[in-house]
């Protein structure tokens, strides 16, 4: 009796370290490929991030109270300025001279609802610097600052708005040439998105 | 070529022109309608300024085909809107124009300003005027006279 009392004992023991194993390495695992995923999502921002901090995008998420135009991101012409709701002032709208479309014959682009972005979206500082990566994914992911957007909504809004896709069909300039287009494709841009958003839209540390 | 049916100071009126013409040249060309000046071309300077439904719209880089139903009121005809006639009253008033090359841009940025902000302050005026250049610096007077309408709009 006590030989099976024995090994009815080292039995269970045998079963006991098993399941410790499995439950340790299954945790390990998926540390491991939490991390992936989150080093995949870091690396999917980056390349939104080079896209946001393009002049087709940047230039009207001004952190002043006028937007900027061209490559070199110039101040807007004809002393526009922000206005209460983005769209300029009485007598000096966006929509005096932005209409719904591209208007290539005479080199001003134009989209549905051209606005600057609210204040809270500005990815640039007083002196028109770009922010940094760590504090542009900040506000984007800010719900209090983005109108409240979640993942799966800033992913929406990268594949759907009307001034987002703008970006990769901005028209001729005023002497004919066409306008530059961000450093990805837009097909391109929506999977960097996804991969951020799938990820859980982790953002890098620092300022 | 193509052919637009445009709705220019309540008239129904008629051109055949390209699409890729701005407003600008279809009403100085086609409508005969000179009231309404070439500056810049670039939207840079304001005297092209019309209203297309209500907005101040420089009509040199809008192209006709963009225009639409929308309609159009010019210079000839703002006169016919009470706050039209009030700016144009000011100007007369307050002796505003000197060479005059670029006043009906203004008188048609400063209808659109009085219609939305009916009592401006200096500042609404800088900033909605800040668009229409003008080369004899009447800036002073032109603000004297938008007051001045505010006034007479009340």
């Amino acid at each position: 009796m006590p030989r099976i009392r024995a090994t009815n004992f080292l039995i269970s023991l045998l079963v006991l370290a098993l399941g410790a194993w499995m439950i340790v390495s299954s945790t390990l695992g998926q540390a491991r490929r939490s991390a992936a995923t989150r080093a995949q999502g870091l690396a999917g921002w980056e390349q939104v991030y080079q896209v946001l901090t393009h002049p087709r995008c940047i230039n009207c998420h001004t952190a002043t109270s006028y937007p900027q135009q061209g490559d070199d991101r110039h101040r807007h012409i004809s002393n526009v300025i922000r206005g209460p709701e983005g769209k300029g002032v009485p007598g000096l709208n966006c929509a005096s001279c932005h209409q719904e479309t591209n208007a290539d014959s005479t080199g001003v682009p134009g989209g549905h609802n051209w606005h600057l972005a609210p204040l809270s979206m500005k990815w640039q500082d007083l002196n028109d610097r770009p922010l940094s990566s760590a504090a542009v994914c900040r506000a984007v992911t800010d719900r209090s600052k983005n109108h409240n957007l979640d993942g799966p909504g800033l992913l929406k809004h990268h594949e759907e708005e009307a001034l987002v896709l703008w970006a990769w069909n901005p028209g001729r300039r005023p002497d004919g040439t066409m306008r530059t287009l961000p450093p990805l494709t837009h097909q391109e841009f929506v999977a960097a998105t996804r991969r951020w958003v799938e990820a859980g839209t982790p953002c890098p540390t620092g300022r | 070529m193509a052919t637009y049916q445009l709705n220019v100071n309540g008239q129904r009126k008629e051109v055949t022109v390209d699409p890729s013409t701005p407003l600008l040249w279809v009403l100085r060309e086609d409508l005969k309608m000179t009231g309404t000046k070439y500056g810049c071309g670039v939207s840079a300077c304001g005297a092209c300024t019309v209203h297309v439904a209500g907005v101040a719209t420089r009509s040199c880089v809008v192209p006709i085909s963009l225009i639409g139903e929308r309609p159009v009121v010019t210079i000839e005809a703002i006169g016919e809107d009470p706050i039209g006639r009030a700016v144009q009253n000011a100007w007369v008033e307050k002796d505003v124009v000197q060479c005059g090359y670029c006043q009906s841009g203004q008188i048609m940025s400063a209808v659109a300003l009085l219609k939305h902000t009916p009592k401006p302050t200096d500042t609404n005026i800088e900033e909605s005027m800040g668009g229409n250049l003008c080369r004899c610096a009447t800036y002073v007077r032109i603000r004297e006279a938008i007051k001045s309408a505010a006034e007479q709009s009340k």
